[in-house]
């Protein structure tokens, strides 16, 4: 990627090479993770970490070269891109393939992946164009329930199959209309209704069974989550063994490699719970410094967002750093048993091809943007 | 539009304060869950990593009376194969099937099947242990392990019984003493993953093993031997099938020996003998081992015959029914009833008193003693005796008394238990009430236990075991001291009689039944010295060839080995004998 001189534009060098260190730690936790279930599995210890290996490079090669793209040539995808995640959800819905009773899988040929994460990206990119075109309209109640009116249906239509992804989709288009709009007090009211509901969760989730919105196994992990070891049988186990790790991690952890809880007891542990074998390993130590390396992160955006040459730029970085930023955190609270365990996987860090596939064309979409910025003298 | 971009960059940084304080919430969290809840959490997980090995704890040994250890323990070893971990699968077959001596192929399907631990041979002794792993084979784990040893092979086998796999008892004083001998295993904690497959390299918790306790037994190694090798003899000349010998102290029951030959290997329990039968299926061997193991002085009952004189000449004694020198008369039979019943003197014994009666061992005379008690009083004094419940000897699966009920004994009964016929007793009962009778009346409890014995001998438990007292009295007692003297002085007993000893004892040679099957089994009850017994013992020869008459070749084989025992014993020689 040779500097271009003429004229002198920016290029957020540190935002890749975090993305960069994020990814290899990412693949070295893999590693450390799931190499002991791999080689009983697979006979292969490494045989996760290559394969997030081989679709990591790919995505990053993709990445720079997104980058180096105008970002306002995507708005003329955004309509397609939307369309097609209707037809891919609607896809998925019916000729998916379930894994753990749940349809989450398309496959083409030899080839799988979720399209939930494409939806994700489509509609940062469709909000982004929609937004810029409303202008100053953008406060009104109208714009806001065309807004809601673009987001809630493909949203319910992925909550169906994947709630915890359902809820990062609103939460994105929520976070870009409070960017986006002067409004303060609808979303004060949101975020108000939104903590007092986790407030009186358990009751409220009873109450809500009963009135069969809430089904049962949602209601277990409820209980689960508010006292995990008397609904051990009920998913406690799992929700403990996480808990077991990050409580033996201690200040600088096991040492890496050193986890036992991968060893079988912690479900998945290359994937949602990667975050409890990073405690149980590297301690409190290495904990706090992921977290400080994603705020970072969303430092960067801020600052790339603060300086988009326009809108559009802007709320492409913002639809970005709702994503990742939510990911972390409701992945965090979730290994941490803050809030009832659904999941979702630690961006950048925990396995899976389509999660780091997308994430990458995303990192690229906001390079790009940092690359349109003009830097005065 | 600049003031857009202002409000939005207004938005984005509360956006991001926002954020920032969600992480730090959520760093707040992980300082509360790995600071404050660490040891907790680290507890419940420790606990749920750990599992316990057990470490063999060395099963006490069995020491005779003079300390000579006849139960020991040998170290052996296991050798098993962890195919994650090997190496040089060739090499590790070979070397196995050449030091294990066992064919290719089942090695080789050990080796290469996978599983986290394959057990290649357990039971290898530690000399071969040693030498596989001084190949240091990776993958190849021997570990040591201890197994019973019974250094004399099949003295006492089916007294002292064997151990299993598990190193527990299985039959005899291993099987009764299995508490006392069994030690406590050790743990070795080892940290597992999810499986149970354990961590290499993680650190190990060891408890340690407590060995179990030595039993010292009253038997003799050099009695025992003495009485074993008379038993073969005898039974060999006379190709008898079984031939049992008890040999008693009948003052507190300690038992000094006790043989059934044929004895078997204990370091080779579930091998039969050469000429046993081919077996066609599990069953029929296992039926054919327990036989084998069978201790047949305890097990088996059978009816005791004239040795059983004893008990009615002692209860006709202690109830006044008869004296020394009343007189009777045996034509040769009796009639009781409706029935005649024989003496086995088919001219009859003519006149004589009690205690010719008793020498001759005339049928018709305890027939009348018999009578002259009556059912209500035999019976009272059959109980009484003991007669009726187990002797409570230390060995498991003692038979019980098989008696008539006393509502349906009638004379006749009577008439035929009087001599010893139509019930059944076990050796054991025979001996133990007999010893109990000249011992000046304590009904006895017949043991090999004597004491247990720690491991580091801090700890010294010497057993005791219930004495009945006064079962006859004591005057009764000498007087049945003195009469089987006689027998054995100048009676049916003679041949057990020994220069310069007082014996005294009674012959036996009962039918089996069916009586018209011919067979018999020979016996001789002998004490000695006869006024002071301090040894007593019971020899039964079952199914001898030939000549079967207790007196003639069952009495002899006691008289030789009282005349070894009783030097060995400290029994000294007397210049006049009674």
């Amino acid at each position: 990627m040779a500097k271009k001189n003429r004229p002198r534009r920016f290029y957020d060098y540190s935002l890749l090479f975090c993305i960069i260190f994020l990814t290899a730690f990412g693949l070295l936790m893999i590693y450390s993770a799931s190499s002991y279930t791999a080689q009983l599995k697979y006979h292969d210890a490494s045989y996760f970490m290559m394969r997030q290996l081989k679709i990591a490079l790919a995505g990053l090669v993709l990445a720079i070269i997104i980058s180096k793209l105008d970002y306002h040539w995507y708005v003329k995808f955004a309509v397609f891109a939307y369309i097609l995640s209707y037809v891919l959800m609607i896809a998925v819905s019916i000729f998916g393939r379930a894994v753990n009773g749940k349809k989450r899988w398309l496959g083409i040929g030899p080839l799988s992946f979720q399209p939930t994460e494409f939806v994700k990206i489509a509609l940062i990119v469709l909000l982004a164009a929609v937004i810029t075109k409303m202008g100053k309209q953008v406060s009104t109640w109208k714009s806001m329930g065309i807004i809601m009116l673009l987001t809630f249906p493909i949203a319910a239509i992925v909550a169906a199959n994947n709630l915890s992804s359902g809820i990062i989709i609103v939460g994105i288009a929520f976070v870009m209309l409070f960017v986006a709009s002067k409004k303060v007090w609808p979303f004060l009211a949101c975020g108000g209704a939104g903590l007092a509901a986790v407030a009186i969760a358990g009751p409220l989730s009873i109450a809500l069974e009963k009135m069969k919105i809430l089904k049962s196994y949602q209601l277990n992990r409820i209980h689960v989550w508010l006292d995990p070891e008397a609904y051990r049988l009920d998913g406690g186990y799992q929700v403990l063994q996480g808990l077991y790790a990050i409580g033996s991690g201690g200040l600088v952890g096991k040492g890496l490699g050193e986890s036992i809880q991968k060893m079988g007891f912690v479900p998945e542990a290359q994937n949602d719970m990667i975050f409890a074998i990073i405690c149980e390993e590297l301690g409190l130590f290495g904990a706090v410094s992921v977290i400080l390396i994603f705020l970072f992160m969303i430092y960067r955006f801020m600052l790339i967002a603060g300086n988009a040459p326009d809108l559009f730029g802007a709320l492409l970085v913002v639809g970005v750093m709702a994503h990742i930023s939510i990911q972390v955190i409701l992945n965090i609270a979730v290994v941490t048993n803050t809030i009832p365990n659904t999941g979702i996987t630690l961006p950048f860090i925990s396995y899976g091809g389509t999660s780091v596939l997308f994430l990458m064309v995303e990192m690229g979409m906001v390079l790009s943007v940092s690359n349109q910025i003009k830097l005065e003298k | 539009m600049s003031s857009n971009q202002t409000h939005h960059r207004k938005r984005i940084a509360v956006l991001c304060f926002l954020l920032c304080l969600c992480m730090a919430g959520l760093t707040g969290r992980l300082f509360y869950l790995m600071l404050y809840r660490s040891e907790y959490y680290s507890a419940m997980a420790e606990e749920l990593h750990q599992r316990e090995r057990a470490i063999k704890a060395a099963r006490g040994r069995i020491l005779d009376a003079k300390g000579t250890v006849i139960a020991d323990n040998r170290t052996v070893c296991t050798v098993s194969v962890i195919y994650n971990q090997v190496k040089d699968r060739e090499e590790v077959i070979r070397v196995l099937c050449r030091e294990l001596a066992l064919d290719e192929e089942t090695v080789r399907k050990k080796v290469e099947k996978r599983s986290s631990r394959e057990i290649i041979r357990t039971n290898v002794d530690k000399a071969t242990g040693d030498k596989i792993r001084n190949f240091y084979l990776a993958g190849v784990k021997v570990d040591e392990d201890f197994k019973r040893f019974y250094p004399y092979d099949s003295l006492a086998s089916r007294v002292l019984g064997f151990t299993g796999g598990d190193n527990q008892g299985i039959v005899g004083l291993e099987v009764h003493y299995e508490s006392c001998l069994k030690g406590i295993n050790g743990t070795i904690l080892t940290m597992t993953d999810a499986a149970g497959v354990e961590i290499e390299n993680a650190s190990e918790d060891r408890v340690e093993p407590i060995a179990g306790n030595d039993l010292q037994i009253s038997l003799d190694v050099n009695i025992q031997q003495y009485a074993q090798q008379a038993a073969y003899t005898v039974m060999e000349r006379k190709g008898a099938k079984r031939v049992s010998i008890i040999v008693m102290n009948p003052q507190n029951g300690e038992i000094m020996a006790m043989v059934n030959v044929p004895e078997f290997n204990l370091n080779e329990p579930f091998a039969l003998p050469e000429d046993s039968p081919a077996v066609r299926s599990l069953k029929e061997k296992q039926e054919l081992l327990n036989q084998m193991w069978r201790n047949p002085a305890i097990n088996d009952t059978y009816e005791p015959g004239s040795t059983f004189k004893i008990i009615t000449a002692a209860a006709g004694l202690e109830a006044g029914v008869v004296t020394l020198e009343d007189r009777f008369s045996c034509p040769g039979f009796r009639v009781v009833e409706d029935r005649k019943i024989r003496c086995h003197k088919v001219g009859g014994h003519g006149s004589e008193n009690f205690l010719q009666g008793a020498m001759n061992s005339c049928n018709p005379v305890f027939i009348d003693v018999g009578q002259r008690l009556g059912v209500d009083n035999y019976y009272r004094y059959f109980e009484q005796f003991g007669l009726k419940e187990k002797t409570g000897i230390d060995l498991p699966g003692e038979a019980a008394t098989i008696m008539h009920k006393k509502e349906n004994m009638g004379l006749v009964e009577l008439a035929t238990v009087s001599f010893g016929q139509s019930f059944q007793i076990t050796p054991i009962q025979l001996i133990t009430t007999a010893a109990s009778i000249v011992n000046g009346g304590n009904r006895i409890t017949p043991h090999f236990g004597v004491r247990s014995i720690s491991a580091d001998q801090t700890m010294i438990h010497t057993f005791s075991y219930p004495v009945r007292e006064h079962i006859v009295s004591e005057q009764t007692s000498e007087t049945m001291r003195y009469i089987l003297e006689q027998v054995v002085a100048e009676g049916s007993g003679k041949r057990a009689a020994i220069a310069g000893y007082r014996i005294g004892g009674k012959t036996a040679t009962s039918e089996k039944l069916p009586r018209s099957m011919k067979k018999y089994i020979s016996s001789f009850i002998g004490f000695a010295p006869a006024d002071d017994p301090q040894v007593i013992a019971l020899i039964t020869i079952d199914e001898p060839q030939g000549v079967y008459y207790g007196g003639t070749i069952a009495a002899p084989v006691v008289s030789d080995i009282f005349q070894n025992i009783l030097p060995y014993l400290g029994i000294e020689e007397r210049s006049e004998t009674g």
